[in-house]
């Protein structure tokens, strides 16, 4: 890594490449059986990590950078999300 | 020609920022610093200075101010004292880490409690180890000067660093002295506008106070610890530079009749023109004595300190600060220049002049006496308080 002078970060965007998801513990995985498409869950991850693209798809969480901190699960009307050990 | 003017030290200050082009200057008031952001907004308000003057709520406000300011690139210049700078604490330490080369005037005051105003070191002694260069003037002409010199050390590309000049309250900040303003030209050809490495910039964003891991924040600290040590090359260049185009000598540490001392006093600020009386009169009488003159405490002279005192029998460290607890906060620092040399002087610390309490010649010439005493009695270490009023004082037991 390069020293810049004053921690200075030179690029922009350049967080992307810190995959943030290893700290996770804990683990959501979304029952799309269960789940109503309603996106609450995507509003409410402060990470914005998932997303959705179709109905038929439905919610998707990004794992590179969730951090397992459950408000989804938390948040998730319909309890369609379980926060489950993560295994490492 | 250049012109003279009698000035407080802190109007001397503002000139020098005003001749420097300072682009930014937040600031907020507080005695014995007022004068500066006062005479600011008269220079800026008369179209004399072309100048972000930004009012703020806050010292931590004004030096958050600056610290944006700084990361666009801009010349930033602020003033405060005490409290004020105590208050600034927090992100004193943040701008010498962004490495942002703000300067900043210090009407050097006592902290509070009990509330004081007056002369006394404490307030930059306590940000000592923040990463800022630090420098004391001994007179309005030296504040000047160096807050002049100081942006052309901080913004050097081997430094880039903040720094703070520091001026007795009142002593300098208030009194009024004979001071010489250089011509706008000559400064201009010593100062360069100021060319920053990075900055804030929306056509080219970068990120200015990102989050540091355990895995590289020493090395950031490493970076900012050698910026300091490169300072010292960097100072005597200039001070020299100085010197050719001003023709006034500047030096980190400024001897007086040392050559053949055996007692050598060691100042910081306005004492010092005291103490070179005092140095006199012992003189007169066949005393062999000697004085050195900190000017800059930041990056600390460790070299120049050890080749004045290194045949000296005795060092007198005179202090207007106390690090409570231990003792004056210079002592330890010079004593840590002989830690591992064979032969060393005996080393005696004196607090001394708090919170504006006067120090005249005949305070020095007792702190010769008491350190001559000691060196008699063969006392290792002393740390002497001078003119303390002990039996006044309220002691539950
Ligand atoms: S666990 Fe937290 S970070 Fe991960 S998807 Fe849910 S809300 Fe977002
Ligand atoms: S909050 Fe629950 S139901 Fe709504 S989209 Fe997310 S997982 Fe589906």
């Amino acid at each position: 890594m390069k020293i810049t002078i004053g921690a200075t970060v030179t690029e922009a965007g350049s967080s992307v490449r810190n995959k943030t998801g290893g700290w996770r513990n804990m683990r959501p995985v979304t029952d799309l059986a269960k789940c109503k498409r309603c996106g609450i869950c995507i509003i409410v991850c402060p990470d914005a990590v998932i997303s959705m693209k179709t109905r038929e798809e439905g919610p998707k969480t990004d794992y590179d950078y969730c951090k397992g901190c459950g408000i989804c699960a938390n948040e998730c009307p319909f309890k369609a999300i379980e926060m489950q050990q993560e295994e490492r | 020609m250049a012109m003279k003017m009698v000035l407080r030290g802190n109007m001397a200050t503002a000139y020098a920022a005003k001749l420097a082009r300072v682009e930014v200057i937040p600031a907020y008031p507080i005695t014995p610093s007022t004068l500066f952001p006062e005479k600011i907004s008269e220079f800026v308000a008369n179209g004399e200075l072309k100048c972000q003057f930004i009012k703020c709520e806050s010292e931590h406000s004004a030096m958050s101010a600056c610290i944006g300011a700084s990361a666009t690139g801009a010349r930033v210049a602020t003033a405060t004292s005490s409290q004020g700078l105590a208050l600034m604490h927090e992100v004193v330490f943040i701008a010498a880490g962004l490495r942002l080369p703000i300067v900043m005037a210090i009407g050097n005051r006592a902290l509070s409690a009990p509330i004081n105003i007056w002369c006394d070191h404490q307030d930059t002694i306590a940000e000592r180890d923040s990463g800022w260069l630090q420098f004391y003037a001994e007179k309005n002409q030296e504040t000047l000067d160096l807050m002049l010199m100081a942006f052309k050390i901080c913004e050097d590309h081997r430094v880039l660093l903040p720094g703070m000049v520091g001026m007795d309250a009142f002593v300098l900040t208030h009194t009024m002295e004979c001071v010489d303003i250089p011509e706008q030209e000559e400064v201009d050809r010593f100062l360069p506008p100021y060319k920053p490495v990075y900055k804030l910039d929306v056509n080219n964003p970068m990120t200015f106070g990102a989050f540091s891991s355990p895995d590289n924040y020493m090395e950031f600290r490493y970076a900012v610890h050698m910026a300091m040590e490169s300072a010292v090359k960097v100072i005597d260049e200039v001070f020299e530079e100085f010197e050719k185009k001003f023709g006034r000598n500047y030096q980190r540490v400024v001897p007086f009749m040392v050559e053949d001392a055996e007692v050598i006093l060691v100042t910081i600020g306005s004492m010092t023109g005291t103490a070179r009386e005092a140095v006199r009169l012992l003189r007169s009488k066949g005393k062999k004595v000697g004085l050195l003159k900190i000017t800059t405490l930041r990056p600390f002279p460790k070299d120049l300190l050890k080749k004045y005192l290194k045949d000296a029998k005795v060092v007198v460290v005179l202090e207007r600060n106390i690090s409570l607890g231990f003792g004056g906060a210079v002592y330890p620092e010079i004593a840590a220049v002989f830690a591992n040399a064979a032969r060393r002087p005996k080393i005696y610390d004196f607090i001394i002049g708090l919170g504006g309490r006067d120090i005249v010649v005949e305070d020095i010439v007792k702190v010769y006496e008491i350190a001559m005493d000691a060196l008699k009695a063969k006392k290792a270490e002393m740390v002497e308080w001078i003119g303390v009023r002990k039996d006044e004082i309220e002691v539950i037991k």
